[in-house]
């Protein structure tokens, strides 16, 4: 769960990016398409730029990387001022992925994701390990994948490879317009995910440009929520948007349903499984019915060898059980990992005749469960937790009263 | 049937060695024109009145009847093979430029755009990215330039130019001479050969090399 305290500003660390004063005014245009933005990236996070659509969020991005020139104002990147250096070799230190994706479809994936390592002359040794490397960090098997061309893989596939080709010379910055924009619902959530998942490890400086509310309250660490001309609405974590936002603008953008939403900004690792009966496949009904009996639920579910769940079985069907364990009951649905937000577990407990959603480890081995009860229990805590805060600074308020709440 | 078989057997060895004069300079004068064609698409297709002034006046070129042009070219260039590949040339630019002003025109803008993001020079884009993606229609271009000018190099005989167009002017010079006839279709036909020759190493050449990537 992010920190809820964090506070506007970074105090302390340095920035991996400063805006300061940047201002975009295209030829021809009365009004600037970003307008004297100011902004701080910390090293480490993912940063969204949210907002509606044409209010500059591209331009931004692309201010960043100078693939547009500032009219005014600076870049800093890692204490250095960049606005005027050579900007493709300032382009070679920031990774950058573009909804589009843009293969080069005359290059093999292994090809497009050496681009920049060939161009800062990496002997292709190393060159072909670490494509290696890459493939499998974002999960497609190298064997199989480098030595195809983009027209040979899927829309996600393509994202994927984008996203490592983008990796592919360790940049301390990524730029991503929305990466997963022109992707299929089912697909973008799992993109999401394994992002969110090669992040922890990978810990990049991301700027992330989104229109999409949820996908920004889903990937940001911080978001950034711009009105037209590039103008900072409300610059903070998730939780802060969600539970106090800071005008109408930033609560209308928000919209209905923010209780709900904050569900997607606590994860299955932040509460505690339930857990439930289990047997192995092996198991006798006998020793089924012993495991249900020693607990207060319905259901036993069936483990395979490996701890995989396979199957829910009622004690009514154990009744009537000439047949083996294995087509007993039926399929364990609804699966989801750790780091699942709770908003999607609630999505597939939906589905599940048992009422709830088993969460498995890396491998697939089950640790427990998450019920609506659990759910319910941690919308009862944000909601303390929101009160308490504005209680907490409607008293700050008070108590400094030079500003009038 | 049977005077034009004597005569190709009579005359086999000179009518092929015309044939490989004619050849020689329609590659020479194609090789040219795509240096010179695809130079002009790479230095005019991303600007608008630049780009309209090339296509412009390479289609001029095409619309001149090609006598008048071998003709024009005499007092600059005096007679022989180099007023024939420089008439031939400017016939083969058309397609050249088009299909390279075309082809580059064509590359999707988000390839172009990662390249850039990636921190590829202008050069580096246009050799690696830009040039390579439109290869197919420039390398059709080029093809298309190739077999217009096997037909139009017959005329350049009149600049006293080499290949088949001399057997084709001198049978016409006495027409009505026994052999006349089978001299023009003779020659007629090494050039029906040369085309199609042509054309088919191109369609070689353009499958070799184009990556399999963007291989219809
Ligand atoms: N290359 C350009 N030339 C002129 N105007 C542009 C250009 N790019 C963007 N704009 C204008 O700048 C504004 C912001 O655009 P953009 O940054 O693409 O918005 P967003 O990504 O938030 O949808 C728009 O009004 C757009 O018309
Ligand atoms: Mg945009």
């Amino acid at each position: 769960m992010p920190d809820m305290t964090t506070m506007q500003t970074t105090n302390g660390a340095e920035p991996m990016i400063r805006l300061q004063e940047l201002t975009k005014v295209f030829p021809g245009q009365k009004n600037p398409a970003v307008e004297s933005l100011d902004m701080d990236i910390p090293a480490g996070e993912i940063v969204i730029l949210v907002g509606p659509s044409g209010c500059g969020k591209t331009t931004t991005m692309r201010l960043i990387n100078r693939l547009i020139e500032p009219t005014s104002g600076h870049i800093i990147l890692e204490g250095e001022d960049v606005t005027k250096v050579n900007p493709d070799k300032l382009r070679r230190r920031i990774g950058y992925v573009i909804q589009q994706v843009g293969l080069f479809p005359h290059q093999t994936i292994a090809d497009n994701i050496a681009t920049v390592p060939k161009m800062l002359g990496w002997d292709s040794k190393r060159i072909r390990a670490r494509v290696d490397e890459l493939l499998a960090l974002v999960g497609l098997d190298p064997s199989q994948y480098r030595n195809r061309y983009p027209k040979q893989l899927s829309g996600g596939q393509r994202q994927r490879a984008g996203v490592a080709r983008a990796l592919s010379a360790d940049p301390p910055v990524m730029l991503m317009d929305e990466p997963f924009g022109a992707i299929d619902p089912i697909t973008r959530d799992r993109l999401q995910n394994e992002f969110l998942r090669l992040q922890e490890t990978i810990r990049k400086t991301i700027v992330f440009v989104t229109h999409d509310i949820d996908e920004a309250i889903k990937m940001g660490d911080r978001i950034a929520i711009l009105r037209e001309g590039s103008r900072i609405a409300q610059y903070d974590t998730p939780a802060r948007i969600l539970s106090a936002p800071a005008d109408d603008f930033v609560a209308d953008f928000v919209g209905h349903g923010a209780s709900l939403k904050r569900l997607n900004l606590s994860r299955v690792r932040d509460v505690e499984l339930v857990d439930w009966p289990t047997a192995g496949l092996e198991s006798s009904p006998a020793e089924v019915l012993a495991a249900l009996r020693g607990s207060d639920k319905g259901a036993v579910l069936i483990l395979d060898g490996g701890r995989r769940p396979t199957r829910w079985v009622t004690g009514r069907e154990l009744g009537r059980a000439d047949q083996p364990i294995a087509e007993l009951g039926h399929p364990a649905e609804a699966i989801v990992q750790r780091h699942t937000t709770l908003g999607d577990a609630l999505n597939e407990m939906l589905t599940s005749r048992v009422g709830c959603a088993i969460v498995v480890d890396e491998s697939g081995a089950y640790l427990g469960t998450v019920d609506f009860a659990t759910v319910s229990a941690e919308i009862q805590t944000m909601r303390q937790d929101a009160r308490d805060r504005s209680r907490a600074e409607a008293d700050e308020i008070h108590g400094s009263s030079a500003r009038n709440g | 049937m049977d005077a034009f078989l004597a005569y190709l057997a009579a005359q086999g060895d000179r009518l092929f060695a015309s044939t490989l004069e004619h050849a020689t300079i329609v590659l020479i004068s194609v090789a040219l024109a795509t240096v010179i064609g695809v130079t002009i698409g790479v230095l005019t297709y991303r600007t608008g009145a630049p780009r309209r002034m090339a296509l412009r006046v390479t289609g001029i070129f095409l619309t001149i009847p090609s006598f008048a042009l071998f003709g024009l070219l005499v007092p600059f260039l005096g007679l022989g093979t180099t007023p024939a590949i420089v008439a031939l040339v400017m016939y083969g630019l058309l397609p050249i430029v088009r299909n390279t002003i075309v082809g580059l025109r064509s590359v999707d803008p988000a390839v172009v755009e990662s390249a850039q993001g990636m921190g590829m020079g202008r050069y580096r884009r246009l050799l690696r990215i830009e040039l390579p993606l439109s290869w197919p229609v420039i390398i059709t271009g080029v093809r298309v330039a190739a077999v217009i000018t096997v037909g139009i190099a017959a005329i350049a005989a009149v600049v006293n130019g080499p290949g088949l167009g001399k057997d084709i002017f001198r049978a016409l010079a006495r027409f009505g001479s026994p052999n006349s006839v089978p001299q023009v279709l003779s020659a007629i036909l090494g050039i029906i050969i040369i085309a199609i020759t042509i054309d088919l190493v191109f369609v070689l050449i353009a499958r070799f090399t184009t990556s399999r990537g963007i291989r219809a």
